[in-house]
């Protein structure tokens, strides 16, 4: 498909991860991610693939670490209290360092809460869920066109370094419509020699486990894969800058927020306050670096979120608390308006301006 | 927002011919949007009418007509959706009102169908009674953009699935072929070959082509002469903001 397409966020993870060799989708519904696997039932028959609608979420989980364990490309899809029911199963993965895709796309919470979108599942994301000591790849888009994009850079990064990779999305970025240019097949082949593919009687068996028998081979497990987080934490930080290079006031959001708090920098431009606006792509690792190099010429940050306040914590963190970060947010399946941010951005602007 | 006068002129503008007109389609197609324009356009031509406007997509809960209500009030038309629409309750359900459709033989409707045969089969309550009557236009709309719709013999399989659901005959195609708010004349004209062949397929006209009133404007002379065209002023986003920029 070398043209562009109108598609929704959501289809157009299904159709990424297709292009780029992943024939084995399990999933179950629960809004607002179902078009994935519906789109998936509809795909992955014409082209050979599995679609399977287990019979929970914790089945699903344990089938992606099956197709995982094969070396395959595989994904599975969720809504946030879906991904607390696959925690346990997504813990076992990074135990056994298995690679897959695994997408959220959130709502609001904790417990049912609402269908509509959130991003309060940042700390879920990137501080484990599941338990044991562990990173995901989380990877934040915020367009269509990015939710294609990240889908195949997911899976790609989640070879290399054989990590489970999470797609951080949220229900307006799952449902809404935007045009698309779908790559062909633009994923990286990874050679999988750790995989379960039969011995064919020519070397010995794989293993893949995540109980240990002895605590010094649990803690060198352990050591091991935290030497592959400092590589990934090294190479693969991704982020977006908007103006921010005389920015007196930085805005920090991901995903839908970050699009607010794009418009409210604009307008706050037009007014001649100096606003800027910093995206974290990958949420983790988080880019703690380019944060605090702004914070040497910025005067003020602020943290738009759909959540109670999580990322703040990483700001805070990334510019070792040497500027003031306010928290902008909404809940319960609000969404900030750009007038909102803008009087944040406004406020601090008169801090500033006060020497307060 | 526009008038409706201001930027339909010089549009040779559809011509409704019955009481109810159904929309349906594939999701993301531009159904509630071209429902929305049709319900303009059935206000400003009869304006002595009264006119609902049925939100029966029971599937997705959250692009809603209800999301438009102002909209359809301004306009002076009624809304009969799902008391449920827009709320958290993640619950199929069809509204109480829904009765009107059939009862209420005055009753100028536009109907908004679910987005595939599920959000369909809902509607197949009210088929018996429809034909009956005998005074609808069940109205395929077709966007040649959308990934599992981009040919005519993959639109004519949805469609078949959607017309089997609910025990209704496609009487007409609707092109809306559309790439959101980065639509073109010419990728207008590429969908309307594809709403053409649809259309040979079920032995149906093309009654219409819905875009933007400016990409109407670029599209006279370029179109067929006679052929209708619908201007859509309206864009459907969630909340207002996630289609903003």
């Amino acid at each position: 498909m070398a043209q562009k397409v109108l598609m929704k966020g959501n289809e157009a993870i299904a159709e990424a991860a297709i292009s780029c060799g992943c024939r084995h989708y399990f999933g179950y519904p629960i809004t607002p991610q179902t078009e994935i696997a519906a789109y998936m039932a509809k795909r992955m028959p014409k082209i050979g693939g599995t679609f399977l609608q287990a019979e929970s979420e914790i089945a699903a989980i344990n089938m992606v670490i099956g197709a995982a364990s094969a070396g395959v490309r595989v994904m599975t899809s969720s809504s946030s209290p879906g991904i607390s029911l696959k925690g346990e199963g997504i813990s076992y993965m990074a135990g056994c360092d298995l690679p897959a895709l695994i997408v959220n796309v959130q709502r609001g919470g904790p417990g049912l809460g609402g269908i509509q979108p959130s991003q309060s599942d940042y700390f879920q994301a990137t501080r484990g869920g599941g338990h044991g000591d562990y990173h995901l790849l989380v990877l934040a888009p915020a367009s269509v066109q990015e939710m294609a994009a990240l889908t195949v850079r997911g899976f790609d990064l989640a070879d290399k370094y054989r990590i489970p990779c999470m797609l951080l999305a949220d229900g307006t970025m799952g449902q809404m419509m935007e045009p698309v240019l779908l790559e062909e097949s633009t994923g990286e082949k990874t050679e999988k020699p750790w995989a379960l593919t039969g011995t064919g009687m020519k070397r010995k068996h794989n293993i893949i486990n995540s109980l240990s028998l002895t605590p010094d081979e649990l803690e060198r497990w352990n050591l091991d894969r935290y030497r592959r987080y400092a590589e990934i934490e090294k190479n693969e930080v991704a982020y977006e800058e908007y103006l921010c290079d005389d920015a007196d006031v930085v805005t920090v959001g991901f995903g839908i927020s970050a699009r607010v708090a794009k418009n409210a920098v604009k307008a706050a431009r037009a007014e001649g306050i100096k606003a800027g606006m910093f995206r974290p792509i990958t949420l983790w690792p988080f880019p703690k670096e380019a944060l605090l190099a702004r914070a040497a010429t910025a005067r003020e940050f602020i943290s738009v979120e759909l959540s109670m306040g999580q990322m703040i914590e990483d700001v805070e963190l990334a510019i070792k608390c040497t500027r003031p970060v306010t928290l902008c947010s909404r809940v319960g399946g609000m969404i900030p308006s750009p007038a909102e941010v803008l009087a944040a951005i406004r406020a601090a602007d008169a801090r500033i301006k006060g020497g307060i | 927002m526009r008038d409706f006068f201001e930027y339909s002129r010089g549009i040779p503008l559809p011509v409704p011919r019955k009481r109810v007109t159904l929309f349906c389609g594939h999701y993301g197609s531009g159904k509630s949007t071209v429902a929305l324009g049709w319900t303009e356009l059935l206000r400003r031509k009869y304006p002595g009418d009264r006119t609902a406007l049925a939100d029966l997509d029971i599937v997705n809960p959250y692009f809603r007509t209800r999301d438009s209500e102002e909209l359809i009030r301004s306009m002076g038309a009624e809304l009969i959706t799902s008391e449920y629409a827009s709320t958290n309750v993640d619950l199929p359900a069809m509204p109480q009102s829904a009765y009107r459709i059939t009862e209420d033989r005055e009753l100028r409707v536009v109907i908004d169908v679910g987005g595939d045969d599920r959000g369909a089969l809902a509607l197949g309550r009210y088929s018996p009674a429809l034909l009956c009557e005998g005074d609808f236009d069940m109205l395929a709309v077709v966007n040649s953009f959308r990934p599992l719709t981009s040919t005519a013999a993959d639109a004519a399989e949805v469609l078949r699935e959607i017309s089997g659901a609910c025990g209704l005959p496609v009487t007409g195609i609707v092109n809306c072929a559309n790439l959101g708010s980065e639509t073109t004349a010419d990728d207008v004209l590429r969908g309307l070959e594809v709403a053409r062949e649809t259309a040979d397929i079920f032995g149906v006209p093309v009654v219409f082509t819905a875009a933007r009133p400016e990409v109407c404007r670029e599209l006279l002379g370029r179109v067929p002469a006679g052929h209708p065209l619908l201007p859509l002023e309206y864009t459907i986003s969630h909340g207002g903001v996630a289609n903003g920029g």
